[in-house]
């Protein structure tokens, strides 16, 4: 099950500056039950759609900027200081990351800290189940997410300087033999999209819908801990 | 001289020759580099003293800007690839000249993981400080590892991941060298994106090597202290 994006958040502003504290569980600072989750800027919109299926009030919702995913190992840092930021706030706090190339240093830093994270390597990971992602041992694949078709320029082909210079890409992909588009959604424009990036890439293409995988689970596992008493 | 006038690399003397490589090793002008590699081999360089001097002294300052922020991946690998093209001219001849040769590394990307960019770099450069290469490729099991660094009577063994999921295989390597009870026979340098000193250590490996200048370091640092081991 998926519902459309909401068209308020904008992807440059969820890439560049995350999102600022959407306090939409109304649930007073420090009440019982007011839960946070800190998430990467790309399952914003994902995180955001399930809370109102899920009919989740007691949970608000913060971004870091998306663009981390370019730079991981900046997240650990970023992910600890939000954590240390919004902890008295809340009864509880979770993280909507995976390791997402942390190396093991989110996991410690959050078993520190003392938050749940994602099972599994990174987000293409947990959207197509992580079972059944680590079962394919899909060595060669290059793999996009909604939003990351949608923002296929600010994290691939700019990143990588394939602007500039073109001629890098078989450098960069030359290993790789497909692109799989893991949609969350069952948007046409989004497709096109993916698919224009495995031909701009050199790659083949191939889509696969996952809704919302393992994201949906660890939410649902979440908010199960923490379903506010009723007085 | 203005700035916009055309630079005629062939009426440089050597020294401002040089200088001009180390400027257009940094900017990747691949052609530029190959002409005037060519020039200094006219002039009687030998193929050695080209690659220290010229190629490797330039590649150091992309390497260095490149460890504080002020280059990207992107630049790095123009630069690498216009490096490439000189060392492409020197090398048939560095053998015939008695350049010397500081060991021999096998290197390669572990099993289950395709990324190389980072491994290429750490061949390329370890080629330039003078040790032979064996690249394996990428997607390299322990066997194929182990088989190499016996077959190729090699000093190092060079391992690249860029996945978390993918860099713990680094240990079943180290820990099948110690099975066999090779694991002393061989210098163990690690590296790639997602690991750290810690998970070097924790590994087993000797070192952990944050880019391809570190790794050309750790490397004649090793390869120095098994000398004078062998010498005492």
């Amino acid at each position: 099950m998926t519902s459309r994006p909401d068209p308020t958040l904008s992807d440059t502003d969820l890439t560049e500056r995350g999102l600022p504290v959407l306090e939409m569980s109304g649930l007073a600072t420090g009440a019982q039950g007011r839960v946070l989750v800190i998430a990467c800027g790309a399952l914003a919109r994902e995180i955001i759609a399930l809370r109102d299926m899920g009919g989740w009030d007691h949970l608000d919702i913060t971004c870091l900027p998306a663009i981390l995913h370019v730079y991981p190992d900046r997240i650990t840092g970023a992910v600890e200081e939000a954590v240390r930021k919004h902890r008295a706030n809340y009864a509880d706090i979770f993280v909507a990351y995976a390791d997402c190339g942390t190396g093991g240093q989110l996991f410690e830093k959050c078993k520190e800290l003392g938050v749940q994270m994602i099972k599994g390597p990174h987000c293409y990971s947990f959207f197509d189940g992580n079972a059944s992602f680590e079962a394919r041992e899909e060595v060669t694949s290059f793999f996009l997410t909604d939003f990351l078709a949608r923002q296929f320029d600010a994290f691939v082909w700019r990143p990588l300087g394939l602007e500039k210079h073109p001629e890098l890409r078989d450098i960069y992909f030359g290993n790789y033999e497909k692109l799989v588009y893991l949609a969350q959604s069952k948007d046409p424009a989004i497709e096109a999209k993916a698919r224009e990036a495995a031909s701009r890439l050199g790659l083949e293409y191939e889509q696969r819908f996952t809704g919302y995988g393992d994201l949906e689970s660890s939410l649902k596992d979440w908010v199960a801990q923490d379903l506010p008493r009723k007085t | 001289m203005s700035e916009d006038q055309e630079i005629i690399l062939s009426e440089l003397p050597d020294e401002e020759l040089v200088l001009q490589m180390h400027d257009d090793l940094y900017d990747g002008m691949k052609d530029e580099i190959a002409e005037s590699v060519n020039i200094l081999l006219g002039r009687g360089w030998l193929p050695y003293k080209i690659l220290t001097e010229a190629l490797v002294a330039g590649m150091k300052v992309v390497g260095d800007d490149f460890r504080d922020g002020i280059l990207f991946v992107p630049e790095v690998l123009l630069a690498a690839g216009a490096m490439k093209g000189g060392m492409a001219i020197l090398k048939p001849l560095l053998a015939e000249t008695g350049a010397p040769k500081m060991g021999k590394m096998v290197i390669g990307t572990v099993k289950g993981d395709i990324h190389d960019i980072g491994k290429n770099l750490v061949a390329m450069m370890m080629e330039g400080a003078g040790f032979e290469v064996v690249d394996l490729g990428i997607n390299t099991a322990a066997d194929e590892y182990i088989e190499a660094l016996a077959s190729e009577e090699a000093d190092i063994l060079g391992m690249s991941a860029l996945l978390t999921t993918t860099m713990p295989y680094m240990k079943v390597v180290i820990d099948t060298l110690k099975a066999q009870g090779k694991r002393d026979d061989y210098i163990v340098l690690v590296g790639g994106a997602p690991l750290n000193e810690e998970f070097g250590r924790a590994i087993g490996a000797d070192a952990y090597c944050r880019d391809a200048a570190v790794a050309v370091e750790t490397a004649k640092d090793y390869i120095a202290r098994k000398h004078n081991q062998t010498a005492g």
